[in-house]
């Protein structure tokens, strides 16, 4: 039903608690999104914002101690409360991530190829030498000699590592890929390269993403709307050349001018640090929820929690910005 | 290693003559006599490399408890002690691996609890007493095993299958005190090895594939788990030599450990005691030896270029 | 009023440490497992030093033995006789004695040498570590049982020599761990304030070094009793013991040796191996306990 509007991803009202000796506290606090074929959506804040617990919820990957509320619905299946068997069908095949800090996701005593092969044959019977050249076929698809599929995952350097593991997500031709962090810890040269890769290869697949991160100039290059989350909620939403040009959300603000926009020289200048830290999910502040580090925090900040509006194109949870539209 | 190894040995070619006249109140002319026939009257030195020519051509020395030479002894009791060792080693390893990994995979079970307990009371347990109950039990309270030694006494021109049953018969409690012995220390770092490695990235990409529990148990996390186990199964091996020792005492199992007991009883016997400190030592460290290449194999961060 | 408000930095210095030795006691004493080692310590601790009034030497004559030989356990004799006839549960007591002497002696030795290795070596680094850990490293490959008999053979039976003996074997795992606990200590700033302070080795090290590797030291100390005990037991058992003292290992040694096995006289030869298990486990749960205090990683359950 939901394939006729071409609807992949459905988050709604997602809550994840982690119970931590015994305190419950929210990563995410009610989130609702949607994600449609060929989308490519970014998810931009601090760590520790609930980024990769939301992506980790998409999947069904969240530890024991953590309880889910809500719904992501995925084409015709809930993954919330989803049955295990339901659940492995749908990893990889439907939704497949690309890993942050891809050396740590790869096995280090197994040979690439093989890692990548395994993930084809657990979702398509073919037989291992189909496995085994298309596994090729994406490797040169990405950049990488075939030849290399023999190797371990040290030999290679962060960036090939990186283009290894997105040939992995591809490898069972899902519709929708989550990228978390996938260029933190690479060179700058780097990262636009793989940057290319992934608007490069969503082009060629009609591939939905979702790129997680908490640097702003990766978002600008690969996404068409960009949805800002801070201790666990989106707090504003908008394309991505709108909101980073003329961000409206005081943190958006903030984060927008601590890393400068790759290809706009004027966003260059001395970055404006943000005070503070993110507030320990258990102990969040009344009202809004970043209000201390608020430069332009005013009378209602402190006592009523801004709900996320529609303000034309643009989504925002903010009182300020909500006045500046009622003038 | 080996020039340290050389040290202590320059301290025990000196000693044989201050235990000859502590065995025996001998004139000090027979004393001369002594020194000048085992050529302890020529200077340290020359002793030393001496020592180093004799060992190195396999001549040990006569050992004082057979009036035989050291080597043929040693010779004698080897392969006991490496069927026995052999035996118990693997056993060990086998099933203390598969229990620690089932204690990390069931963690907090009643099985976990239970196997955490057994190992930590095995550990506690001097091995010869555990073998002394196990005769006790099953030796001479239900009459299931013999008591002692390798074989029936007597029992020399039956066929081959039957002494091989003999064998066997003879074999199965020592070779259990030993199991039960080493297992408890496979099983807890296996065990710990297994939860640390249950935590690490790469089990959650298996998991996102759509990887069955089970299976990336099998293909991810054992595999990785296995590694320092090798490592710390090779810095242990010192311990089941003296278990060795002591287990064969108690049964009376004619190996390289019985050899050490009568060697401390009936003298001391110097030479031999030296021969087997000798043997013990370069087994050791050729496991270890052994130990880093199979390391190397398994690990393929390791070494390659 | 000022000179009450500036407290010396002694009496600081002990205030902290008196209130951190009170929280350490504090989370020891909710820890079950080494509650529970704690209590079988203090049992056998006790039962040693009141050996010699629960068991007088008399009842342990090997000439006038009490009760005739190898009799099983009985209203009179608990724990029945041994080959001479006497109290297997005398023995038991008695050979607490020595066991535990031989233990804490050998451990005292075996510390001191690992530890003043470890902190030399880890301190002072360059040739003098190179040198100790060579040596450390020999001994730590060389199977200790087997160099622990060529020792005793060689310096002959008594109850120092054995301590002696495993101490000797056993300082080698202190000294490691020592090393590694001072190579990061080494690196802290308030050790490069204290030397750009212009204090002297040995200021360092007594004021900055030891008190942070004490905790680490002590931890390591309760293990190291326990395969103390553990060695004792098997070299007494082997019979490098004191021929005139009685210890659990060398009552087993006698078991043995008179055929208790065959004999089937269970009450020799299980009470003092179960002593031996009972306290090595005692120090082990008290070691367990200790390790989860000094990591508060493993606290976590």
């Amino acid at each position: 039903m939901n394939e006729a509007n071409g609807t992949l991803l459905e988050i709604e009202n997602l809550r994840v608690l982690y119970e931590v000796r015994g305190v419950r506290a929210p990563a995410v606090d009610g989130v609702d999104l949607t994600l449609r074929a060929g989308d490519a959506l970014g998810l931009a804040g601090e760590s520790g914002c609930g980024k990769s617990t939301l992506a980790l919820a998409c999947l069904g990957l969240l530890p024991r101690n953590a309880t889910v509320e809500g719904s992501i619905r995925f084409l015709d299946t809930e993954v919330v409360g989803a049955k295990p068997g339901r659940l492995r069908a749908l990893r990889w095949a439907g939704i497949s991530m690309v890993f942050q800090g891809a050396m740590n996701a790869f096995n280090p005593v197994r040979r690439v190829g093989d890692q990548v092969v395994e993930a084809i044959l657990l979702h398509e019977g073919v037989s291992r030498s189909e496995a085994r050249s298309r596994m090729q076929e994406l490797f040169e698809h990405v950049g990488i000699a075939p030849r290399r599929a023999a190797d371990y995952p040290h030999e290679f350097s962060g960036g090939m590592r990186q283009r290894v593991m997105i040939a992995m997500a591809l490898a069972c031709d899902p519709p929708l890929v989550i990228a978390d962090e996938p260029t933190t810890a690479l060179d700058v040269m780097i990262q636009a390269q793989i940057l290319n890769l992934l608007a490069q290869l969503r082009e060629e697949r009609n591939l939905a993403l979702l790129v997680i991160t908490h640097d702003l100039s990766v978002l600008a290059q690969v996404t068409d709307r960009v949805a800002v989350m801070y201790a666990g909620r989106i707090v504003e939403e908008g394309s991505a050349t709108e909101l980073l040009t003329t961000p409206r959300h005081p943190y958006t603000k903030s984060l927008v001018s601590a890393f400068p926009v790759v290809g706009d020289p004027a966003s260059r200048g001395i970055p404006a640090g943000l005070p503070g830290d993110p507030p320990d999910p258990a102990a969040r502040p009344p009202g809004c929820a970043f209000h201390p580090r608020c430069p332009a925090a005013f009378e209602p900040c402190d006592t009523i929690d801004p709900v996320l509006e529609r303000h034309g194109s643009r989504l925002a949870a903010c009182h300020l910005v909500a006045e500046e539209e009622e003038a | 290693m080996l020039v340290l190894n050389f040290f202590l040995f320059r301290i025990l070619p000196g000693d044989p003559e201050r235990t000859l006249t502590r065995l025996q109140r001998v004139s000090p002319s027979t004393i001369e006599e002594v020194k000048r026939e085992l050529g302890l009257d020529r200077p340290l030195t020359v002793q030393f490399f001496d020592y180093l020519g004799d060992t190195a051509r396999g001549e040990l020395g006569i050992s004082y408890v057979f009036s035989r030479p050291v080597s043929e002894v040693i010779g004698n009791a080897l392969w006991p002690t490496i069927l026995l060792l052999g035996v118990a080693t693997v056993g060990a390893t086998v099933i203390g691996t598969l229990l620690g990994i089932w204690g990390a995979w069931r963690r907090g079970s009643t099985v976990d609890t239970a196997s955490l307990g057994f190992s930590l009371i095995t550990y506690a347990m001097p091995e010869f007493w555990l073998g002394m109950l196990l005769i006790l039990a099953f030796a001479v309270a239900l009459d299931w095993f013999p008591t002692s030694f390798m074989s029936t006494p007597g029992l020399t021109d039956a066929s081959a299958g039957v002494m091989l049953v003999d064998t066997l018969e003879h074999l199965f409690l020592p070779a259990l005190t030993l199991v039960l012995a080493l297992l408890g220390e496979f099983a807890l770092i296996m065990r710990s090895s297994v939860i640390e490695a249950m935590n690490e990235d790469y089990v959650t990409t298996a998991r996102a594939k759509g990887m069955r529990e089970a299976l990336v148990l099998r293909k991810h996390v054992v595999p990785n788990a296995l590694l320092p186990v090798v490592t710390l199964a090779a810095l242990n091996l010192g311990f089941i030599v003296s278990g060795a020792i002591t287990v064969e005492t108690v049964f009376s199992w004619p190996g390289l450990g019985q050899l050490t007991s009568r060697a401390i009883n009936g003298g001391p016997d110097y030479p031999l005691l030296q021969g087997l400190f000798l043997l013990f030592s370069v087994a050791v460290i050729f496991a270890n030896l052994a130990a880093d290449l199979l390391l190397g194999l398994l690990d393929p961060r390791i070494g390659r270029a | 009023m000022s000179a009450q408000a500036t407290r010396s930095a002694r009496s600081v210095r002990l205030t902290r440490r008196i209130e951190a030795f009170k929280s350490s006691a504090r989370l020891f004493a909710s820890n079950r497992m080494g509650v529970a080692g704690l209590a079988i310590l203090t049992v056998f601790v006790i039962l040693a030093l009141f050996a010699d009034v629960l068991a007088p030497e008399s009842r342990l004559s090997v000439t006038h033995a009490p009760g005739a030989p190898l009799e099983p356990p009985s209203a009179q004799f608990w724990l029945g006789t041994d080959e001479l006839g006497r109290s297997v549960l005398d023995l038991v007591i008695q050979g607490s004695q020595i066991s535990l002497l031989v233990g804490f002696l050998a451990t005292a030795i075996s510390i001191l040498i690992g530890a003043l290795v470890g902190i030399t070596a880890g301190y002072f680094g360059g040739w003098t570590d190179v040198i100790l850990m060579r040596l450390t490293d020999w001994f730590l490959v060389v199977p200790f049982l087997p160099l622990a008999i060529v020792l005793a053979a060689l310096l002959g039976r008594g109850l120092f020599v054995i301590a002696f003996v495993i101490g000797i074997v056993t300082w080698p795992g202190t000294a490691r761990v020592v090393r590694a606990q001072v190579l990061t200590l080494k690196e802290r700033p308030y050790v490069e304030r204290a030397r750009a302070l212009g204090a002297s080795d040995r200021q360092i090290i007594g004021r900055h070094i030891l008190p942070n590797v004490f905790p680490l030291i002590f931890a390591n100390t309760i293990l190291v009793v326990a395969v103390a005990i553990l060695t004792e037991a098997t070299l007494s058992f082997l019979g490098l013991g004191d021929p005139f003292s009685v210890s659990w290992g060398s009552i087993l040694e006698s078991a043995f040796a008179e055929g208790a096995i065959s004999l089937g006289a269970w009450w020799y030869l299980v009470p003092p191996g179960l002593c031996i298990v009972l306290v090595v486990l005692g120090f082990t749960m008290c070691g367990y306990a200790f390790d989860e205090i000094l990591d508060p990683r493993l606290r976590e359950r």
